[in-house]
């Protein structure tokens, strides 16, 4: 798929969805209808731009859910009681995610693995904070991720931000097109002079802290944690970055595109509850819904090969 | 180099050596009395393990990017669908196994026809079948929870010869994908496969077909771990599976197959399947909390691949 063309099919998958939404809906066709639809996008999408640094360096994250939820035990308890020693320790996680990536390249591990052992470390530290499930939201947060600014919801201003200031670092900016060349070719980067090592763990780094920001606008909305408040998002996360037309290999990644394939899943959930449909069948129908884009996908690569 | 150290270079052996000194850990506190206890709980669970993860590791084994997240919702629906058919009535055991394995073949059908006809990637097509499934697990359980046929559920949690049954037929199945693998041709086929797609395919090997039948299989076998489970555990649970994706995975990287595809390993499938309920089984009774046992099961984990993996550099 061509990179101008990367971006067309997530926009169409969401404004279908989102015209089927108002028509069966009208009354969600208003300021606090929109955010009502889209309250919970904020979170998953700064999970999917996390997940996205990693495919970006041809890896894949199996523990972001485990590490979103550890972050909002965190925010919920240190960020809440103790601002300072919080602080520190949200750093100190996106510290040991930067670690990590430098780990799994300096000793060539494969990335599925590792992260998946690191998902049952996150799990666990999450338990040892909140055994059950409490906490309570900085105030701050609280204030910001519920704050009414004019003309558009919380939600659409958040994403439309997300999408701005990642689609600026990773298409834009040099380091940006170096990281993703280490996805497309690694050696030729190396070449070129560059410590992959660092890249890697700077990939790795930037994923640990568009997750964390994703733990604290989790906790912001919710206004309480427990150590599995995001599980979920492990897999929302690899479907987002996928519907917003990324790749799983060859650092064709896309920001914008992956903030929308976020919000594409959580109005697809939001459209399903519209449908009064049956219970037992919601997460089908999810799973279907995603089936459904990623196969008119294949009609795109189609046209592109004939043309 | 002396046969009695060719054994090192075993990429399987790392897995038996971590079960075998969790093992000793273990009964270091308990007392030997424990020992055959220990063992034969090790077995029954570690069969369950063990059937997904040859599974898993068939589908690993055709290279990177193939791996199947359906593994979990499989279980569920074949287990779901295989009690509900028997009923609780006796007699019907084949039956069920029969529904069970159906509901087997229509998913790894499914994932095959998402993979191959829409061309999606073996993680996300299985990932979002797997959704529907657990969708039609739940429509047709309706939070019933119908028990096994005595018959069936006296077997699955019986013994013959001290050693559980369910681990007999886990152990047949390891043997027969290991003839498979070794002695077949389709075995090789698989294994060239993952070495080189392209190599394969221009040596005339059906690389599709291979791929197809591959993620059939590993439908199948989890559909049999569902179905046993069920039996085992006194009625399937829409949550029955979901511990086992993370465990398939796991087992098959700490059992030594290559994550880079192209080589299989079935005992280390089950040193690893037999140590990862030991090393849960050893932190509880070090008196360990569920945090600080998935924390060092996590470490525990990342030490093995790194062990394994360094190890690899070295030969």
């Amino acid at each position: 798929m061509q990179t101008k063309y990367r971006i067309l099919l997530p926009v169409i998958s969401l404004a279908v969805l989102l015209a089927a939404t108002f028509w069966m809906q009208p009354r969600t066709m208003s300021y606090f209808g929109v955010n009502l639809l889209f309250n919970l996008a904020v979170p998953i999408a700064l999970a999917t731009i996390a997940q996205m640094m990693i495919i970006m360096v041809n890896d894949i994250d199996l523990g972001m859910g485990a590490f979103v939820s550890l972050v909002a035990c965190v925010v919920a308890t240190f960020l809440h009681d103790t601002p300072v020693l919080g602080t520190f320790m949200l750093i100190g996680l996106i510290l040991s995610y930067a670690a990590m990536g430098a780990l799994i390249h300096r000793l060539e591990l494969p990335a599925i693995v590792v992260t998946l052992g690191m998902s049952f470390v996150w799990g666990g530290l999450a338990l040892f904070i909140l055994p059950s499930p409490g906490g309570a939201s900085p105030g701050w947060l609280r204030a910001l991720m519920t704050s009414k600014p004019p003309l558009m919801p919380m939600a659409v201003v958040a994403a439309i931000l997300i999408s701005i200031v990642t689609h600026l670092l990773i298409m834009r900016s040099g380091i940006g097109t170096v990281l993703r060349g280490v996805g497309g070719n690694t050696r030729a980067v190396q070449r070129a002079g560059w410590s992959v090592i660092w890249l890697k763990a700077l990939a790795y780094g930037l994923a640990g802290l568009f997750a964390v920001l994703a733990g604290m606008a989790l906790v912001g909305l919710t206004t309480s944690a427990d150590a599995n408040i995001a599980l979920r998002y492990t897999l929302l996360s690899i479907a987002g970055v996928i519907l917003g037309g990324g790749e799983f290999i060859g650092g064709k990644v896309s920001p914008t595109g992956a903030v929308i394939g976020a919000l594409t899943l959580t109005l697809a959930s939001s459209f399903l509850n519209f449908m009064r449909l049956n219970p037992d069948w919601q997460i089908g129908a999810q799973g279907a819904i995603l089936i459904l884009v990623l196969t008119a996908r294949l009609l795109f690569a189609k046209r592109e090969v004939r043309t | 180099m002396k046969r009695s150290m060719q054994i090192f270079t075993r990429p399987w052996i790392w897995s038996w050596l971590a079960a075998a000194v969790v093992f000793a850990m273990t009964l270091a506190l308990t007392g030997a009395d424990g020992a055959t206890g220990l063992a034969y709980a090790a077995l029954s669970f570690g069969s369950f393990a063990a059937i997904v993860g040859l599974g898993q590791m068939l589908v690993m084994t055709l290279g990177p990017g193939n791996v199947d997240l359906s593994i979990p919702a499989t279980m569920t629906l074949a287990a779901t669908l295989g009690l509900k058919v028997m009923n609780s009535e006796p007699g019907n055991a084949m039956l069920g196994l029969g529904v069970a394995l159906l509901a087997g073949l229509l998913t790894g059908g499914m994932n095959v026809l998402l993979i191959f006809l829409l061309r999606l990637p073996p993680i996300i097509a299985t990932l979002a079948a797997s959704l529907v499934y657990q969708s039609v697990a739940i429509w047709s359980n309706r939070g019933l929870r119908i028990k096994p046929p005595e018959a069936l559920a006296d077997f699955a949690t019986g013994r013959l010869i001290g050693v559980p049954n369910v681990a007999w037929v886990a152990l047949v199945l390891s043997i027969i994908i290991w003839i498979v693998l070794e002695r077949s041709l389709w075995g090789r086929w698989l294994l060239a496969s993952g070495q080189n797609m392209r190599a394969a395919r221009l040596a005339g090997v059906p690389v599709q077909a291979v791929r197809a039948v591959t993620y059939i299989a590993v439908a199948l076998l989890a559909s049999v771990a569902g179905y046993l489970l069920a039996s085992f555990s006194g009625g399937a649970a829409l949550n029955m599976g979901s511990e086992y994706l993370l465990m398939s995975i796991a087992v098959v990287v700490i059992g030594g197959t290559s994550v880079a595809g192209g080589f299989s390993n079935v005992p280390g499938i089950w040193g690893a399947s037999l140590f990862m309920f030991l090393v849960v089984s050893m932190l509880n009774s070090y008196g360990a909390g569920a945090g600080l046992r998935m924390v060092l099961t996590g470490t525990i984990i990342i030490f093995i691949v790194i062990a394994a993996s360094s190890r690899r550099g070295r030969l």
